[in-house]
């Protein structure tokens, strides 16, 4: 499979997105310059990595939506291609309307680095379909702004459509307000968009790729879309 | 502007270096010059009172690539790579200003990192506040954490270790102290030189304002009630600058179309170009007509003062520009050629064609130099030395409680978990943190040669102001003691000398003992000091801060058969055996036991035998390397008690239930030295029970004195001790230990938890 890992001017999870997926998960990556107004020939998936792109200047992700690359990417997006926005990407997904709502500061108002739990809420999408539904991944966060919201239409949308991916949980599963790290309406860490092929998250499944950095679960995400490309064809 | 006494004088130029500057000039100078001459004597620039002092460091090694005199000291970790590093000071910018005082303190020590053409891969920092309770040093603590963070998550370079010590000493006056770590090929170190006549000068990064002009200047004098009206000394800073700048210089150097590269800190374009001329034998003119600046109107003298943050100057190949200035472009950077290189050994500054400085570059710069200014400080011994030297431990009476003593000691700002800091900072960026914040150091494996990396970073300002000399030695030994823990061997140095005013004889006599203490110990242990920064008059109206030297120590991993094995602070099995490695004698001078419990800062500080040091050290590393250890605990603030517990609390990866330990605990000496005690050399081990023999054989072979304590296991930390006349047994469960290590701090800041 051929992944695109976008490259904006303050980028900083682009190296280790491109480490998990060349080097763990062995497969095709190019690292795309956000001036490119094409994505490479064959790209399967586009990763919109972490980091502070302009410096997180004026709003999260709000001036890299108008880098050239975003065009090719909701053209690949329309056809039906898989993008995933971690973090950054996540912030930067919402500000090019790929997906809807936003992402706030942080309750605390404090950046906050810490491995979470996550329940996997919709088994079925391209991202997660290699875990049982309600499993439990314990997956990183490193963010300041990833207090989730919409409108309550959107989150009804979001809810009847099983495109609610990843809540914060306990260890065990349970969805509790303790369990939320950021504030985010009804423990969201990650949603779809309708057609389900564009994910965004805050936790970074990249970080948790290899035993020696703590963990194995963000390989469960990669993997899954690796499965979800392969059972396509 | 008319060059008074009065101007001089408020320039910090004392009559003698003014007589200098005639007799260099043969006139008198501009008002550029001045303020030239000014920010280049400065202590800060200059080093003049610690440059002699210095001299006894050990610098050199077979591991050494580059030592002191560049941006930053550069230690080869095999495999064609090289680890640069440094730390730095922002003590007086933060204490006026703490988040941007932090932040710009994180930016230009990263800037020295990169500017040698390393990539970052780590930070580390070292923190003094006054008592957190009091709500102007809380005010400090969360903007100075802010600020840290803020600035290393945004150029995505995890902070992944750090110490912070609280003491009324620092209340005023913090101690903001950052180092960075970063990774480069041996082959293509990059240096901070001008040469080649007629080479461009170019200015990248950041437009030049009025911001921080005469920052240097600010930062060798002391904190006073008029301070705050400082705070235009203070930079601002901008962190996606930095990244870019940080992208862009590495492609430059990797491109060849660079001569030299040096990052504008303190003292801005001046420093830069009259370094970079003096290390490249040449002179160099600047045009700051042509300087990309933010404000009008601003006067040459502003210019070539102003300390406005990510800017560097580079010197490229004559007709290579083309070349430099595209990848400046990709990076969106702003980059104009404000002079060159030439011949004749003077640094010389135009606006236009108006000629508005001129001035050698060798009395600027070159310390050899017979018109350089030299500081010789008086010395003598303080006089609180007898006071404290007094003191009778006869005359403390034990605890009636030991378990509420713990308590007390393990919720106290000093012993409290300090995740409420380091949550803050992105500490796993880079996915090579392989054992995080809250261990004796942190460890981060190296992918591009299979090594790893441990890196620590310690002081003791308690210690030094009792004894500097000891003090010093044990900063060092501490620092290389925490990395050895992880099973790494200490390679080298860098180092923070805090101090207060050095024209206060007894401060200069602190500050000449612990320097010489701390050279012992890196001889003694093979760590030489390849960098590190001197930060002077940190005093307020009220008082100076203790002596704090800090050390931060590189250690490397090498892989075993293709594997790396490495230990942490924390116990890993139930049925483990516990083991203490080292002597533990009756002291508490200086100890957190004392000052906590007690009140007092008092007595000598722990003896250290560098021999029994290395020793010890030597035991851990190959014990660790031979897959012998499951845990390894240095001991230090606290004494032995606070490190089983915080053997028992888990780190921050938590995936299994915290482990308690059964321990048994005799000795000859009183109870509270026996369970608080910083006895030095000392550390706390766990290992299978099936590795025991082989752990006892090593440390016979190698003359460390090991007893086995007991073993990991149960919910709660039972320690049975006997000394002398007294007994105790506690059962301190370790679901509350943990709860305490987590909650004490966020409860001292106010907090209940993040």
């Amino acid at each position: 499979m051929r992944f695109s890992v976008l490259t904006f001017p303050g980028s900083n999870c682009d190296h280790d997105c491109w480490h998990a997926l060349k080097n763990v998960l062995r497969q095709k990556v190019d690292l795309v310059w956000h001036k490119e107004a094409r994505l490479p020939q064959g790209t399967d998936c586009v990763v919109v990595p972490g980091g502070f792109s302009y410096g997180d200047y004026l709003r999260c992700g709000a001036i890299a939506r108008f880098s050239p690359v975003m065009a090719a990417v909701r053209a690949h997006a329309g056809r039906g291609g898989l993008v995933i926005g971690i973090c950054n990407g996540f912030q930067i997904l919402t500000e090019s309307g790929l997906l809807p709502g936003a992402l706030l500061r942080n309750r605390s108002l404090k950046f906050l680095c810490e491995t979470v739990h996550l329940r996997v809420e919709n088994a079925s999408t391209p991202f997660s379909r290699l875990a049982r539904g309600g499993r439990v991944l314990a997956v990183p966060i490193a963010h300041g702004e990833g207090n989730y919201t919409c409108d309550a239409e959107t989150l009804r949308h979001l809810e009847d459509r099983g495109q609610v991916v990843f809540r914060y949980c306990e260890e065990d599963g349970a969805v509790t307000p303790r369990a939320n790290p950021n504030g985010s309406l009804e423990n969201i860490a990650g949603i779809v968009n309708q057609a389900g092929n564009v994910l965004g998250m805050m936790p970074h499944p990249e970080r948790v790729c290899e035993t020696e950095m703590g963990g194995t679960d963000g390989r469960l995400i990669f993997e899954s879309m690796l499965d979800a490309l392969t059972a396509k064809g | 502007m008319p060059i008074t006494p009065k101007v001089v004088k408020e320039h910090g130029l004392t009559a003698g270096e003014y007589r200098n500057i005639l007799k260099i000039l043969g006139r008198k100078p501009t008002y550029t010059e001045l303020g030239i001459f000014s920010v280049m004597w400065s202590e800060h620039c200059s080093y003049k009172t610690s440059k002699p002092l210095l001299k006894g460091f050990p610098t050199r090694g077979p591991q050494v690539l580059q030592g002191p005199g560049e941006n930053a000291g550069v230690v080869d970790i095999g495999g064609g790579f090289g680890v640069c590093f440094k730390i730095e000071s922002h003590n007086h910018p933060s204490a006026i200003e703490p988040y941007q005082g932090a932040a710009t303190g994180v930016g230009g020590i990263l800037r020295d990192v990169f500017t040698m053409g390393a990539r970052p891969i780590a930070c580390l920092d070292s923190l003094r506040f006054g008592d957190p309770k009091d709500p102007h040093v809380r005010n400090l603590i969360k903007g100075v954490v802010a600020g840290i963070g803020g600035y290393g998550n945004c150029v995505g370079i995890p902070t992944v270790a750090g110490e912070t010590v609280f003491d009324d000493v620092y209340r005023e006056n913090c101690l903001v102290n950052a180092m960075a770590v970063g990774l480069l090929r041996a082959d293509r170190i990059a240096r901070g030189t001008a040469s080649g006549l007629g080479n461009p000068i170019i200015y990248i990064g950041s437009t030049t304002g009025r911001d921080g002009i005469h920052g240097a200047t600010f930062a060798s004098v002391e904190l006073s009630e008029q301070s705050g009206e400082r705070r235009s000394a203070v930079q601002v800073a901008d962190p996606f600058m930095e990244k870019l700048l940080l992208e862009a210089t590495l492609e430059l150097v990797a491109s060849g179309l660079l001569v030299g590269i040096q990052d504008m800190g303190a003292a801005g374009l001046t420093s830069s170009s009259v370094e970079m001329a003096f290390r490249g034998g040449a002179g160099a003119e600047i045009d700051v007509s042509l300087v990309p600046k933010r404000e009008s109107g601003m006067a040459p003298y502003e210019v070539m003062l102003s300390e406005s943050q990510e800017r560097m100057l580079l010197v490229a190949r004559k007709g290579k520009e083309k070349g430099v200035l595209k990848i400046l472009e990709k990076w969106g950077l702003h980059a104009a050629v404000v002079g060159r290189v030439t011949g004749d050994g003077r640094h010389k500054v135009f606006e236009g064609g108006r000629l508005v400085s001129s001035i050698p570059v060798k009395p600027l710069a070159d310390d050899h130099h017979p018109l350089f200014p030299r500081a010789h400080r008086p010395e003598k011994r303080p006089a609180y030395l007898a006071k404290t030297r007094a003191f009778k431990l006869r005359s403390v009476p034990e605890p009636k409680d030991y378990g509420e003593a713990f308590w007390k000691l393990w919720s106290g700002p000093n012993l409290a978990g300090k995740g409420w800091i380091w949550r803050q900072y992105d500490h796993m960026v880079r996915t090579n943190t392989l054992v995080l914040p809250g261990s004796d150091a942190a460890l981060l494996r190296v992918k591009e040669n299979g090594s790893a990396i441990a890196l620590a970073v310690d002081g003791n300002g308690r210690y030094c102001y009792l004894d500097p000399f000891v003090g010093g030695m044990i900063a060092v030994a501490e620092a290389a003691r925490n990395v050895a823990m992880s099973g790494a061997r200490p390679l080298a140095c860098t180092d923070c000398l805090n101090f207060g005013n050095p024209e206060d004889p007894e401060i200069m006599w602190q500050f000449h003992q612990a320097v010489k203490g701390m050279a012992e110990a890196a001889q003694a242990l093979g760590t030489p000091v390849v960098s590190g920064n001197v930060s002077l008059y940190n005093e307020s109206p009220r008082r100076a801060v203790d002596p704090t030297p800090v050390v931060g120590v590189l250690g490397l991993l090498k892989p075993v058969q293709g594997r790396l094995r490495w230990a942490s602070q924390w116990f890993q099995r139930g049925g483990d055996a516990v083991y203490l490695a080292g002597e533990t004698r009756e002291e508490l001078g200086g100890s957190e036991y004392l000052a906590r419990l007690h009140g007092l800062k008092a007595g000598q500080p722990p003896a250290l035998d560098l021999r029994r040091e290395k020793a010890l050290q030597e035991f851990v590393i190959r014990a660790v390397g031979r897959g012998l250890l499951a845990s390894a605990h240095d001991l230090a603030d606290g004494g032995l008690l606070a490190a089983l517990a915080e053997s028992c609390v888990r780190g921050a990866r938590r995936g299994s239930p915290a482990l308690g330990a059964r321990v048994a605990l005799a000795g000859s000496i009183r109870m509270d030295a026996l369970l608080f005690g910083e006895s030095q050399s000392r550390a706390l081990l766990s290992c299978r029970p099936g590795d025991s023999a082989a752990l006892e054989s090593l440390a016979r072979r190698l003359r460390v004195p090991l007893k086995r304590l007991g073993e990991v296991g149960g919910s709660s930390l039972r320690v049975e001790a006997s000394a002398p006349g007294r007994q105790v047994r506690l059962d301190l469960p370790v679901s509350e230990v943990e709860n305490v290590h987590d909650k004490a701090f966020p409860s001292l800041m106010g907090e209940e938890s993040l």
